[in-house]
């Protein structure tokens, strides 16, 4: 082997260099507000009127307050495992926003906000986060969504599955849609998911929160590529990168992409620009081990809420008197579904036993005789 | 000799292997700067450096692929499964892949793998992250499946699982991390892998068990104890191989015997204990083998978690209906 100094690296058939320089050139986010609340993308902003404006405020005002509740109650003990949404308003509502009731979802335990949206009654959301089967009951709502997942990567590619069977059943105007994190993009699922989807062609929506850290794990350790969203080119399915501190944006793509794909063109990859400003769930999780106070500063800054807020503001439409009214009855609501929540039945084993099959194999049989005995008790 | 937790102890056992041989290597998904959801890792990367205590992409195939890589480049790798949940992303590297790679090649090559993670139920983590998988877990050829339950043996068993040239799953109980102490050894000390435990001797019926039900098995011996019924009570500790020797010399002395395990009864475990004592002790029983366990169901949602749970009332049910059995 000879010696050759960086230059000489550069062969003249293949120019790897040159080929990863290209590949490193970083996409701008989409944006129709900038950090500072100015209007980046006027042809789009002005499609909304005043209402549907403050409506996307109101929700993201929803989503703080049930966070900030769910937050007060798992410190009561009064919730079980609870993954905070606060900073995620805008990437999660405005993407909720873009699908329909009837469109099928697979969230992940953060997206307990789009779940209800779409219909999944708070006190069922609350049951689910205490460890009670009720909160997965979702007969009676006929809801279209899966319970929230717990194992990163599943959903994608079941919903690959889910989309699927969309195409095959020839059903009209549906898509799947799902969501994962960063870290979710390191799954083997995820690229089976979104590589199944591109080669079936199916109606998905697949999108990427990347709120900078999987626990404590930095973005920059999960791979080496530019964006999330570019992963979608080996899968031969369109991505785009979104500023998801803006709802208008993430609303747009979302939109954009529900058409695209319920078109019957295939699936489209969305990955949103956002950041969690707590803990990654409330069973034990310190931020302050693996972030410092100077990088969540700006996010903190550049808070979703505050954006829309300023100009909503500007425009006369809102004022912190509607938004603390607003935010009286959203926890008078949340109160009410804690208090159902408080009157589920208690779970029994021999019922837990019942469920493991459509009818009970012998051996599970004698184990509900055993149980009911124990309950009656 | 320090008075340490479970879990300080697991973490003093790391540190020991890490400063005694530079070939091991810690990683996982946040090992690193945050050192384990549990801590377990806690202040390792800053001692030994990222190049030996590493986070990992959230990838669990890939942490697990990745230490099969690496001990065929001669590591010692002791990566971190989070919970025991996501062992399911695994195992194709674990069972497929690991554990048959000395048979494949003709027995000239070991991989030194000891993979950790916490497992056990009783502490209302969400679905899918203390389910009982050691039965699944036990019955690959070629994994050993290590369970201490109590600070010592955590940090004798771990190392001896570590400096150990086969592949040894090492199962930490979740509600054990914090709840016991006791006086640990400072320095590299080993507990043999593949023996069980006597923990409690006794003359009227052997309780075998692993992990936190053994805690629950020496209440009720204790309990007994008072009216003047003497339990035997051992721990398994070793799930693969099952130290079966030790299983018949007590079985042989107490002629009674009473398995109990926290996993569902069609889990694996308690029924090969039962199955070993059959094929080699049955002459010497007086009694059906009883088995304590948890009903075949998916594990509970958080909220039932006690009442599926077995626990000493169990126990003590069970082992008073062998002893009355004529
Ligand atoms: C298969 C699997 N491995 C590990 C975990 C443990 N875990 C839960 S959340 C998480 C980080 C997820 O990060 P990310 O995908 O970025 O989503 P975020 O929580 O930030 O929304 C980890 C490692 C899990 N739930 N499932």
């Amino acid at each position: 082997m000879q010696n050759t100094d960086a230059s000489e690296n550069r062969s003249s058939f293949v120019d790897f260099a040159a080929i990863k320089d290209e590949m490193m050139s970083n996409q701008t986010p989409l944006q129709v507000l900038d950090g500072h609340g100015k209007i980046v993308n006027q042809a789009v902003f002005d499609q909304y009127s005043d209402t549907e404006l403050v409506d996307m405020l109101k929700l993201m005002v929803w989503e703080r307050t049930l966070h900030q509740r769910s937050n007060a109650l798992t410190r009561q003990g009064r919730l079980g495992f609870y993954a905070p949404t606060e900073g995620q308003e805008a990437s999660e509502m405005g993407a909720q926003l873009a699908f329909k009731a009837t469109d099928f979802l697979l969230p992940a335990y953060r997206d307990i906000p789009q779940l209800i949206q779409h219909g999944l009654p708070t006190w069922k959301a609350f049951l689910w986060s205490r460890g009670h089967v009720l909160g997965n009951d979702y007969e009676e709502e006929h809801l279209a969504a899966m319970p929230p997942q717990i194992i990163i990567g599943a959903q994608y590619i079941q919903a690959a599955g889910v989309a699927l069977g969309i195409k095959k059943n020839k059903t009209e105007d549906m898509v799947a849609y799902t969501f994962t994190g960063d870290g979710g993009t390191s799954q083997g699922d995820f690229y089976e998911g979104i590589n199944f989807a591109g080669a079936y062609q199916v109606p998905a929506v697949f999108i990427i929160q990347n709120n900078g850290y999987a626990i404590s794990t930095p973005r920059h350790v999960q791979t080496a590529a530019v964006t999330l969203a570019q992963k979608g080119m080996a899968a031969g399915i369109p991505f785009v990168q979104v500023d998801g501190m803006d709802i208008l944006a993430v609303r747009e793509a979302a939109k954009a992409a529900r058409e695209y794909a319920a078109a019957g063109n295939g699936p489209v990859l969305i990955e949103t620009l956002t950041f969690r400003f707590g803990p990654h769930t409330n069973a034990g999780d310190d931020p302050k081990r693996y972030r410092t106070p100077e990088e969540e500063q700006p996010w903190f800054d550049n808070d979703p809420l505050i954006r829309l807020r300023k100009v909503l503001t500007e425009k006369g439409v809102w004022s912190e008197e509607i938004e603390n009214a607003y935010i009286d009855d959203v926890k008078a609501e949340i109160k009410a579904a804690v208090a159902q929540a408080d009157a589920a039945p208690k779970q029994k084993i021999s019922d837990f036993l019942k469920n493991v099959f459509e009818e009970p194999t012998p051996d599970i049989v004698e184990q509900i005789a055993i149980f009911e005995a124990k309950e009656a008790k | 000799m320090a008075t340490m937790t479970f879990i300080q102890a697991i973490t003093d056992a790391l540190n020991t292997q890490l400063k005694n041989d530079d070939k091991t290597l810690i990683f996982g998904e946040d090992v690193g700067k945050n050192g384990g959801v549990f801590r377990a890792t806690d202040g390792l990367q800053a001692e030994y450096g990222k190049d030996r205590v590493f986070d990992t992409p959230l990838a669990e195939s890939g942490i697990l692929g990745l230490s099969m890589g690496l001990a065929l480049q001669g590591f010692r790798p002791i990566p971190e499964i989070q919970f025991i949940g996501f062992i399911f992303e695994a195992m194709d590297s674990i069972a497929g892949q690991m554990a048959r790679t000395r048979y494949r090649m003709n027995g000239k090559v070991g991989l030194p793998i000891t993979i950790r993670s916490p497992f056990g139920g009783g502490t209302h983590t969400p679905e899918m992250h203390a389910d009982s998988l050691e039965g699944m877990i036990a019955s690959v050829p070629g994994l050993r499946v290590v369970t201490p339950s109590n600070p010592y043996d955590a940090k004798g068993l771990l190392i001896s699982a570590i400096k150990n040239n086969d592949p040894v799953f090492f199962l930490e109980n979740l509600k054990l991390y914090r709840s016991l102490k006791a006086d640990v050894p400072e320095g590299e000390y080993t507990v043999p892998l593949d023996k069980a435990n006597v923990v409690r001797e006794g003359s009227d019926v052997t309780v075998i068990a692993y992990s936190a039900e053994v805690n629950e098995s020496l209440k009720v011996a204790e309990k007994l104890a008072k009216e003047g019924i003497s339990v035997e009570v051992v721990d398994l500790r070793s799930l693969a191989p099952i130290d079966s020797a030790t299983l018949v010399q007590s079985v042989s002395k107490t002629h009674r015997a009473v398995v109990v395990q926290e996993a569902q009864r069609m889990a694996g475990v308690a029924a090969k204990v039962v199955s070993e004592i059959s094929e080699k002790a049955i002459l010497s029983l007086d009694a059906p083998i009883g088995r304590v366990s948890a009903p075949d169901t998916v594990y509970p949602f958080g909220l039932a978690e006690d009442d599926w749970l077995p626990a000493a009332a169990d126990i003590e049910a069970k082992v008073r209906e062998t002893l009355e059995f004529n």
